[in-house]
């Protein structure tokens, strides 16, 4: 059984999202899917007149993602959220918790990641001192 | 405020709504989930409640043929009653007493003969 | 003008579960409000991983205590989706049942909260004490009080006789009575009124940017509830959503309100249908693929992603629950508000944060 959804890249997500909002859809959530090693699969839900309408990006992990928390204020706690489960950075979140909405400062892991990889952070200044 | 009054004044002369616990206490309802037991005769080892256990609370060892629980993380959930083959597994209608002091539910079952067991085993 | 920032939570009297909100005000005017989370956040959602796909039912339940069984009930829809289970009917109308007995509890418990907000306590009793009855209706026919457990994929576990029927119609409606003798209390109180109408007003408008959920939605105008989609057995009760337009935290209380009364009648309405026939179907196999299910709980649209790859854990399980949604609504509902409201427009949201967090 597969998912309906319209495939976007990080240089149409905004204005995919912009066009959504223009058409009077509700922001449900957001969805991070843990593919492999790289990559993650970020899912937009939107609804309107009670219908799901899916957007699907496949994203890596290391680099960032523009954020919509712009487009659709909502989107800054799932985001957030995402951040603190990934790892993944957004690019102008307007409500930035730094990684910390559920999980302390000291916690480098991102514990949702099948494949435990480390915060980006963590692993450039482990980079830098060796 | 002043809708309330005659919920108010119905109160105050009606009977009280809790009881005096733990002095009187309600019958409990007949089909309610509580306290697990194991009629441990029927069982036959075959593991299948401690693999369908959701707190994954319950240890069978085929071997030495006993059967644990830790009470203190069963969840009252029921699954292992339902999935019991022998219908050896059932629950009381109330829960366990507070205890001071956590323990293991320990059952000795019989140890069955070779043949026997890899029939179970089988099925 | 004194600028002032004001810790509110994650302690707070009028708080069941623990929430912060960094309400800045200007003397007693709030101009802004920051929400933080992560009290009791459990990551539920990875214990897919080490679980299985049937224990996960169980797992899901304790997502949140007050809408458990709504919650298994999504969970369980998304999976029979997926495997194409086709469910007998009979199970369809129970789940409906204790769907509304579970939406009759969570919104009797959160009435009597809400007067507690504002400082009624008789009421918040009133409310609490009616609650009982709901509770053990759920006690005698499925088994426990609040985690009750009926859901396993393919069915119920268990089932309601012709006695139980009758007891389960005649209990509903003097609960129904019962709250009814309320309605003037909740509804046209003077002192109720002067605390909750036209305080954390939010414009229809607002609620669908900000991506509101149930009651939130409702109350400010926007016909949605996923009950109107017909899931389950829903589609034989000719639902209509309540609907309240002020946008207020009168509005919001409105709808529970009234949504209570609707439960009773929906579950007179699923008893009187009740098809003849299996509780549940024998379902063999693993899920595999990708699948989005909603449910309407008492706080709101309830989503489940799952993506499964036909081994025992599923891949990826997602919830999204209500009070996630309303959350960013809540921020738009303090600034402009007087400090003493605060704790009236957070509860008003019906906010669960254990599912929340997860
Ligand atoms: S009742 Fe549930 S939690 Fe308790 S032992 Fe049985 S399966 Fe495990
Ligand atoms: S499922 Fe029943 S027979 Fe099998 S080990 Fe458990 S209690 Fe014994």
């Amino acid at each position: 059984m597969e998912l309906e959804c319209t495939t976007i890249t990080r240089e149409t997500v905004v204005d995919e999202v912009t066009k959504m909002k223009n058409d009077g859809y509700r922001f449900v959530t957001m969805s991070v899917v843990d593919l492999d090693e790289e990559n993650v699969d970020l899912l937009y839900h939107f609804d309107k007149d009670l219908e799901v309408v899916n957007l699907r990006m496949a994203v890596p992990k290391k680099e960032p993602v523009p954020s919509i928390s712009g487009v659709y204020f909502a989107a800054f706690l799932i985001e957030n959220e995402s951040k603190d489960h990934f790892g993944l950075e957004f690019d102008g979140l307007v409500l930035d918790f730094g990684g910390t909405l559920y999980l302390e400062e000291e916690v480098q892991r991102t514990p949702f990641c099948k494949y435990g990889v480390i915060r980006k952070d963590a692993e450039a200044a482990a980079e830098g001192t060796a | 405020m002043a809708f309330m009054t005659p919920t108010i004044v119905k109160n105050f002369f009606g009977k009280p709504a809790t009881r005096m616990y733990p002095i009187t206490t309600r019958e409990p309802f007949s089909n309610a989930r509580g306290e697990l037991y194991i009629d441990v005769k029927e069982c036959n080892m075959c593991t299948l409640c401690a693999r369908a256990c959701p707190a994954q609370c319950i240890t069978v060892d085929r071997e030495k043929a006993t059967w644990e629980c830790d009470p203190f993380e069963c969840v009252y959930c029921g699954v292992c009653v339902d999935v019991c083959g022998r219908k050896c597994l059932h629950q009381h209608d109330q829960y366990r007493a507070p205890a001071v002091e956590k323990f293991v539910m320990h059952e000795q079952g019989e140890i069955k003969k070779k043949p026997k067991k890899e029939a179970s085993d089988s099925a | 003008m004194a600028r002032t920032i004001v810790p509110f939570g994650p302690q707070h009297p009028v708080l069941p579960e623990p929430i912060h909100v960094t309400v800045t005000v200007e003397d007693e005017i709030i101009t802004d409000a920051v929400p933080a989370l992560g009290y009791v956040h459990r990551g539920l959602e990875t214990l897919a991983d080490v679980r299985d796909h049937v224990q996960m039912i169980q797992v899901v339940e304790r997502v949140c205590g007050i809408c458990s069984m709504i919650h298994a009930a999504c969970y369980v829809q998304g999976i029979e989706e997926m495997m194409g289970v086709e469910v007998p009917r009979r199970a369809e109308y129970l789940r409906v049942i204790w769907s509304e007995l579970h939406r009759m509890h969570s919104h009797l418990l959160w009435l009597g909260l809400y007067a507690d907000a504002f400082g009624f306590e008789s009421l918040f009793m009133q409310f609490w004490r009616i609650r009982e009855r709901v509770m053990d209706l759920m006690e005698a026919t499925a088994g426990a009080r609040v985690i009750i457990s009926v859901n396993v994929i393919g069915g119920v576990r268990r089932d309601l006789d012709e006695d139980q029927c009758k007891w389960v119609l005649s209990e509903v409606e003097d609960v129904e009575k019962q709250i009814r003798q309320l309605q003037t209390t909740m509804l046209n109180d003077y002192s109720v009124k002067k605390r909750t109408v036209d305080v954390g007003v939010i414009t229809k408008e607002q609620a669908l940017e900000l991506g509101a959920a149930g009651p939130c939605l409702r109350g400010s105008g926007v016909a949605q509830d996923m009950r109107m989609t017909g899931y389950g057995a829903y589609d034989d009760m000719g639902f209509e959503p309540i609907v309240e337009t002020a946008g207020d935290c009168y509005a919001r209380g409105a709808v529970r309100f009234r949504e209570t009364l609707q439960a009773g009648e929906i579950i007179r309405k699923a008893i009187a249908g009740l098809p003849e026939g299996e509780t549940s179907v024998k379902v063999r196999g693993r899920p595999k693929g990708e699948v989005i299910t909603r449910v309407e709980q008492p706080r709101g649209e309830l989503m489940y992603y799952i993506k499964a790859n036909g081994s025992k854990n599923l891949d990826r399980l997602r919830i999204r629950t209500p009070t996630f949604a309303n959350i960013p609504p809540l921020t738009a509902m303090l600034p402009g508000m007087e400090l003493a409201d605060v704790p009236v427009i957070i509860l008003s949201i019906d906010p669960c944060i254990s599912c929340t967090e997860r």
